[in-house]
């Protein structure tokens, strides 16, 4: 996708020999507005919160909080994910051992067991032609947020639920596409550059990965065990950022940000296109329990500082930037805006015997 | 509201009929800051908009670091009337408009040639170093080089166009970003202050400006600072891109400073002049207004 679009003017592209290729949906990628192809996060919530997706092409930085694995549930959703697609993964670890964690993927759960009605099999294929074609005038429309009714029934093929109780079933990780590097033990960079490369060259040649999505996943780049310099940790994360803008993949890097000098960590940020970071809960905070309704099933927050934006220069404003983590019916992830619990005391009940709108707006002006 | 886009320009000096001091004159550095929260791009692309809208003589040599030239081609394409732009800078593309050539046969060619066509125009010049790489051995020879090499490409594209017959025509040098600069350099901050200083000689030499972006927050320490108070003492437009004290909004992007320093020549001095707008970009421009004047 990404390939195509460097040399490929949007707005002008019917030429059926190259817009026929990519208006075939690929096995988890979904195209958006203005030639952006997306592949889920394997958090449904947090596709819709980006506005479909993680942008291929596009580098996804997760700061991690350095007192709590939460990053770890991000990573493994991801990786999941493109194991259920079939996507080839390229996986980075300080770990001696880094294929161990791919047995600590979850479980995609059933799309039947859902509670959320689905389109019914037979008619998928009419109803995709449908999206096709919608797809096709959402140009003349102008830009528009992704998450529009019409992609929920997509969503069932792009991104999966998934179970964190259970992990993954072992056949699917037996597949050839998935590699596995350890960083602990390498003196510089150079080695896992040279990886990133021939894998994600693999995808523009290979035919038998041709046409699939790439996903490139490095866990704490910067952990203390590696030892690497700053400045070449920062030069590799701008060459991978650069590789990844002229393929058709997707990079997820997390990292420690608070043990790398301020300055670094800032230029990290900049290098990153899409910007998250998670943060652990206390257990015992009671002033913030007493604040937010459902603290006792957050597990904990996430926070979007930036979302990709390749070929605009708009910014994307949310609505929300902060997000609680929390898992539905205890296995599966779900993103909740943070919702303020109401305050017990006066405020309430002013507001309560308020009444109509004038007296109101005179009880708030006094209140304030 | 209507007036708005004409606040940048005449804090930048770009009204029309003002030809000295702007930012697009000859020897005339602008240093854009922004940060992670904010990003001073669209300034970059808002001044590559003006300066090959500029009397239609302009010529930008862009140093693209961060991006590829898809990105910047379909951002400029949003800007408005800049579809009439582009056709100058590929006639084919006015060819393609009134439906002389079938589309299909137009993006057979258009594929390998982009660059080509840009280059046989000779109106946008792109450096693509996006995977500038300075060869690892001996560090400190290679980095050097490689500055010197990209300079000496710098140098010898703005005398070719200069001993071209093109009625003075301004050539602006724009590098986006300076900090990946830094990073390819691995750091060696010596050798990107001789680069700059070179582009900088550059500059007042021959008809050229210098347009830099690069992010204040990053350089945390009183030594770090080094460069970018450099910077600073170099340039002539300072412009800052910095969210709200408030945080972010949705009509309101961030809030935009520009200084522009004081000169003084010929007996002529003028003080520093410093401007304070709040903006918000859109796909086809850039809203600025005053702080409060927007409801």
């Amino acid at each position: 996708m990404a390939a195509t679009r460097a040399t490929r003017p949007s707005s002008f592209s019917r030429n059926p020999s190259t817009s026929a290729a990519p208006s075939i949906p690929l096995p988890g990628v979904k195209l958006g507005p203005g030639n952006a192809a997306f592949v889920s996060s394997g958090i449904p919530d947090l596709d819709r919160i980006l506005g479909g997706g993680f942008l291929l092409g596009s580098l996804v930085m997760v700061m991690e909080d350095a007192e709590a694995p939460h990053h770890l549930l991000l990573l493994r959703n991801f990786m999941a994910q493109g194991v259920v697609h079939r996507q080839p993964l390229l996986f980075a670890s300080p770990s001696e051992e880094p294929r161990a964690f791919l047995g600590t993927l979850p479980t995609p759960i059933a799309a039947s067991k859902e509670e959320r009605p689905r389109v019914p099999g037979p008619n998928q294929e009419g109803k995709e032609q449908g999206l096709r074609i919608a797809w096709q005038y959402k140009k003349y429309f102008g830009e528009q947020p992704a998450s529009q009714p019409q992609y929920k029934d997509v969503k069932q093929e792009f991104s999966n639920t998934f179970d964190l109780r259970k992990s993954i079933e072992r056949h699917m990780l037996s597949s050839q596409n998935i590699d596995c590097v350890s960083i602990e033990k390498i003196s510089d960079l150079a080695p896992l550059r040279e990886r990133c490369s021939s894998f994600l060259s693999k995808l523009n040649g290979d035919n038998s990965s041709i046409g699939l999505a790439g996903r490139i996943a490095i866990q704490s780049l910067c952990a203390p065990q590696c030892g690497f310099s700053d400045w070449d940790m920062v030069s590799f994360v701008r060459s991978l950022r650069a590789m990844l803008r002229s393929s058709r993949a997707v990079g997820i890097i997390t990292f420690p940000s608070s043990i790398l000098p301020h300055s670094f960590s800032k230029r990290w940020q900049h290098l990153a296109d899409t910007l998250l970071s998670v943060k652990a809960i206390p257990d015992d905070d009671k002033d913030l329990a007493k604040l937010l309704t459902g603290y006792q099933d957050m597990v904990g927050l996430l926070h979007v500082h930036k979302v990709a934006q390749i070929s605009s220069q708009v910014p994307v404003i949310l609505e929300a930037n902060t997000f609680s983590l929390k898992l539905h019916r205890r296995r599966s992830l779900i993103l909740e805006k943070l919702n303020q619990a109401p305050v017990e005391g006066s405020s309430g009940t002013s507001y309560g015997t308020a009444g109509p709108c004038t007296a109101s707006f005179k009880g708030s002006s006094i209140d304030f | 509201m209507n007036t708005s886009p004409h606040l940048l320009d005449e804090a930048l000096g770009l009204m029309p009929g003002i030809s000295n001091g702007g930012a697009l004159s000859q020897g005339c550095i602008v240093l854009i800051e922004d940060s992670v929260e904010t990003s001073g791009a669209f300034i970059l692309h808002y001044i590559v908009k003006r300066a090959l809208s500029l009397d239609s003589s302009g010529i930008v040599l862009f140093l693209a670091l961060a991006h590829p030239f898809s990105h910047y081609e379909r951002i400029l394409r949003k800007l408005a009337n800049n579809l009439s732009r582009l056709c100058e800078l590929f006639p084919k593309m006015a060819e393609l408009r009134q439906g002389a050539r079938p589309v299909t046969e137009y993006f057979a060619e258009w594929k390998g040639c982009n660059l080509s066509v840009h280059r046989e125009q000779k109106r946008f010049h792109l450096f693509d170093i996006l995977q500038l790489e300075f060869p690892c051995e001996s560090k400190k020879d290679s980095v050097e080089q490689g500055l010197v090499e990209l300079y000496s490409k710098i140098q010898s594209a703005v005398e070719v166009i200069s001993s071209r017959d093109h009625s003075r025509a301004h050539i602006s040098i724009l590098i986006d970003d300076l900090s990946i600069l830094e990073i390819a350099a691995h750091g060696s901050m010596d050798h990107v202050l001789n680069f700059l200083h070179y582009c900088v000689t550059l500059t007042s030499e021959q008809n050229c400006s210098l347009v830099i972006l690069n992010h204040e927050d990053i350089y945390p320490d009183i030594e770090g600072r080094r460069l970018l108070s450099h910077l600073v003492y170099l340039a002539d437009f300072i412009i800052k891109a910095e969210p709200l004290a408030t945080g972010i909004a949705a009509d309101v992007h961030g809030q935009l400073t520009v200084l522009k320093k004081g000169t003084s020549n010929n007996g002529h001095y003028s003080a520093d002049k410093a401007s304070n707008f709040h903006f918000q970009v859109k796909e086809h421009g850039v809203d600025l207004f005053f702080p409060g004047s927007r409801c």
